[in-house]
């Protein structure tokens, strides 16, 4: 039984560690929060440095090659910080779709580029409040052309390269879109996470191009879900350790009725059952990560689990961290609310709970009646 | 990062089949044998065939193997179905483990290789009426007589007291000092006169644990194990070993729940097709599944040579409410009728409503989830314990309930 990661893979989470410990302190979250910048553009520009951007993007493409264990690791650990940098939809979205179904003429032209970190992507799918679904998409493509609004685009001010889903003749597909045209109007939204940057975006007969099969679009939405819920659960599974031990921290040093609060039960079985959800959540990462790194038909069932007990994990932590610190966790100088804040938006960030929990009794139907 | 075992493993994991499939006995074999027969039959020929106590020196009855060839033998063991479960659990993992630490040579040569095989059970004798989770708040008696000791008390809990040769047992034999420093650990025959076992009847109608009780029971001083008044300290010995021992299981799990969903009818269709009964069995499917890949996780530790730490809580804590939850939700399922107890009117209610009221013990036995979480808050993430009240105080002096 070798159930874990290797050495290297360790040694590469410390120097991650390391790096993000020096580059990314609490400060330049709130420099973001508080700022009128859309993301952290010295961090983002390191992080392109370190290669991180380009890690699974095979070299024949100018990437490391790195396997999924690799990048796992990378976003556990911008997790961690609550990294303000448009990672998640550069990475596990638009380069894992350009990965999954992109053509070659795709492959060649677009992963050097976001290997190399001159292109920032997103992922635009939802057009109004509630769940989506195939049959509420109205963004349209039409003769070579895509006209329509999207509600809500992570990172959809400062992306460069989208892949947005719209309907055609056939049905919803999937379409790039560059972003930097003519044609597109964004407006910069205010969200729940502003250390994370988001826009509304509308298409008025922008240049557009099919990304894998026409009419297919939702099985690939899945298909990059899939994928994606690993590396998001990993990045839920760092903000959740670190809201916990935001709460250990103090619960150690506070005071109350002459003894650290960390010494009565009520704070200690909240901190223990914290444990506990992360300890289950991160190990139905790693066997997400296993199932992501061998392409295994278990990833349907694999990544649902990971994403719903990382999403279960996180939002536990960090509620119950703000709680743990009382009056001061409610301040806006204290920084219990970017573990808030992030956990919030990752929940729903690529479907929420309530949906990847229906995915996961469905997934496990089809594995049983196969 | 692969599931797969190293070649020795696999030698072994190779061997432990092989063996299995030739030597689980026939119900022929077994016929009228009583459950205590069949259990010790079964026992006894794994340890004549070099199968038992695998970790354990081979002078004390064991195989000289390792930790996770102990591990691979039970992965395999449990594909089979056995005469009977082994009836010594305790005794192997418990108590054999504490006479390790703590008694000599000679003792461990004697008493050790029939605990290994069988032939003699063991059981522990530790929670006490006024002492459960404060263990060390028992209050069963030991005076010194010569080179013996005089036991008078009462123990409570013990699971298969009835059919042990031998048992571990804390005592107290000063109460003038303050409570941990007054106990001392010893090892007696439960064949001793004046000990009297009487069974408990639980709310499930089972009868899996006794009372034990002491009057004027003598223990050689040759049985004490460590130094007089260093009783918690053995005692601590034996609750390291007790985590990895009691699991939180019970037989019912989403396996059953989801293919029970997909029988019964709610509404108009069937309960599976309820984005409700949908959640919950998420929800359990991912618990259960974190639960098997922390213990692969910690599979690999102990593959590389770590020891399993206080994180093995986190499978009772998190198994028996689980349990409990899923049964409740059963016999939900099955509606009105889940409330059925006879087998031969709803086999399904039956079975459910058996695990409902079986499921409170598994959150109390072994801990109870509140000392669960108390030890993970205090041994994994470092928070101080409670103030205790009864600290420094002599046993005698502090304030009981009755």
């Amino acid at each position: 039984m070798n159930f874990e990661f290797s050495d290297e893979q360790n040694l590469l989470r410390e120097q991650a560690r390391g790096f993000l410990e020096q580059n990314c302190q609490p400060k330049a979250v709130r420099a973001v929060l508080e700022g009128e910048e859309s993301y952290d553009y010295a961090l983002w520009d390191k992080i392109i440095e370190m290669g991180w951007t380009s890690a699974v993007i095979p070299e024949e493409f100018g990437g490391l090659g790195l396997s999924y264990l690799e990048l796992s690791v990378i976003s556990e650990e911008l997790g961690r910080v609550c990294a303000p940098v448009p990672f998640s939809s550069t990475v596990y979205l638009l380069t894992e779709a350009i990965l999954a179904s992109g053509s070659n003429a795709q492959k060649e032209y677009w992963l050097p580029k976001l290997a190399e970190g001159k292109v920032i992507g997103c992922l635009a799918l939802i057009e109004r409040e509630g769940q989506p679904t195939e049959t509420n998409i109205h963004v349209k493509f039409d003769e070579g052309n895509l006209s329509g609004t999207k509600l809500l685009v992570t990172d959809g001010d400062i992306a460069d390269l989208g892949v947005v889903f719209a309907r055609d003749k056939v049905g919803v597909s999937a379409y790039l879109v560059d972003l930097n045209q003519k044609g597109i109007t964004r407006k910069r939204i205010s969200t729940i996470d502003p250390t994370r940057s988001h826009a509304k975006i509308h298409f008025e007969e922008v240049e557009s191009e099919l990304l894998g099969e026409e009419g297919k679009g939702w099985k690939l939405l899945e298909e990059i879900y899939n994928r994606a819920a690993v590396l998001f659960a990993w990045e839920q599974i760092g903000g959740s350790e670190s809201a916990l031990n935001m709460a250990k921290e103090y619960a150690l040093g506070r005071f109350a009725f002459g003894r650290p609060i960390g010494s009565y039960q009520a704070i200690k079985h909240k901190l223990a059952h914290a444990y506990v959800k992360n300890t289950l959540a991160r190990s139905n990462c790693y066997y997400g990560s296993w199932a992501l790194s061998n392409d295994a038909p278990e990833l349907a069932v694999a990544a649902a689990a990971a994403r719903i007990s990382a999403t279960q994990a996180y939002y536990y932590a960090a509620k119950e961290n703000i709680q743990t610190h009382g009056g001061m966790g409610f301040t806006w100088e204290f920084d219990c609310q970017f573990p808030y804040r992030r956990s919030k938006l990752l929940a729903v960030n690529i479907g929420n709970e309530y949906w990847w929990q229906d995915r996961l009794i469905s997934a496990i139907e089809n594995e049983r009646s196969a | 990062m692969d599931f797969s075992d190293t070649s020795e493993e696999a030698q072994f994991r190779d061997q432990a089949q092989k063996w299995l499939a030739t030597n689980i006995p026939s119900e022929q074999e077994l016929k009228g044998m009583d459950h205590i027969s069949r259990a010790k039959l079964w026992e006894k020929r794994k340890f004549d065939h070099g199968w038992s106590c695998i970790s354990w020196p081979k002078e004390y009855g064991g195989q000289g193997g390792s930790a996770i060839q102990e591990v691979i033998w039970g992965q395999e063991e449990s594909k089979f179905v056995l005469p009977e479960t082994n009836i010594n659990i305790i005794g192997q993992g418990m108590c054999g483990p504490t006479m390790m630490a703590w008694a000599t040579k000679e003792q461990n040569r004697r008493f050790l290789p029939p605990l290994a095989s069988g032939e003699e059970v063991w059981c522990q004798l530790f929670s006490e009426p006024a002492g459960g989770s404060d263990l060390a708040a028992l209050r069963t008696r030991a005076d010194r007589e010569g080179d013996d000791w005089l036991v008078n008390g009462q123990k409570i809990w013990t699971s298969g007291a009835h059919y042990s040769d031998y048992a571990i047992l804390v005592l107290r034999t000063d109460p003038l000092v303050p409570k941990h420093q007054g106990l001392s650990f010893f090892f007696i025959s439960m064949k001793s006169p004046g000990i009297e076992v009487k069974p408990i009847k639980q709310i499930s109608g089972e009868s899996n644990f006794n009372e034990v009780y002491f009057t004027d029971v003598r223990v050689p001083d040759s049985q004490r194990l460590g130094e007089v008044g260093q009783g918690w300290q053995v005692a601590l010995t034996t609750l390291m070993n007790e985590r990895a021992t009691i699991g939180g299981g019970g037989g019912l799990g989403f396996n059953e729940i989801f293919s029970l969903a997909r029988k019964v009818n709610f509404g108009p269709h069937t309960a599976i097709k309820d984005i409700g009964v949908r959640r919950k069995l998420a929800d359990w499917y991912v618990q259960e599944t974190g639960l098997r890949y922390t213990g692969y996780r910690a599979l690999s530790a102990l593959s590389r040579g770590d020891l399993p730490g206080p994180e093995n809580s986190i499978g009772k804590l998190v198994g028996a409410p689980k349990t409990q939850d899923m049964a409740a939700f059963a016999i939900d399922l099955l509606d009105g009728a889940g409330v059925i107890a006879d087998g031969e009117v709803s086999e399904l209610a039956a079975e459910f409503q058996q695990a409902y009221m079986a499921a409170p013990g598994l959150r109390i036995a072994g801990g109870t989830d509140e000392v669960m979480a108390n030890i993970i808050a205090e041994r994994v993430l470092g928070l101080p314990q409670e103030v205790r009240v009864d600290k420094g105080i002599p046993f005698n002096e502090v304030p009981t309930s009755d």
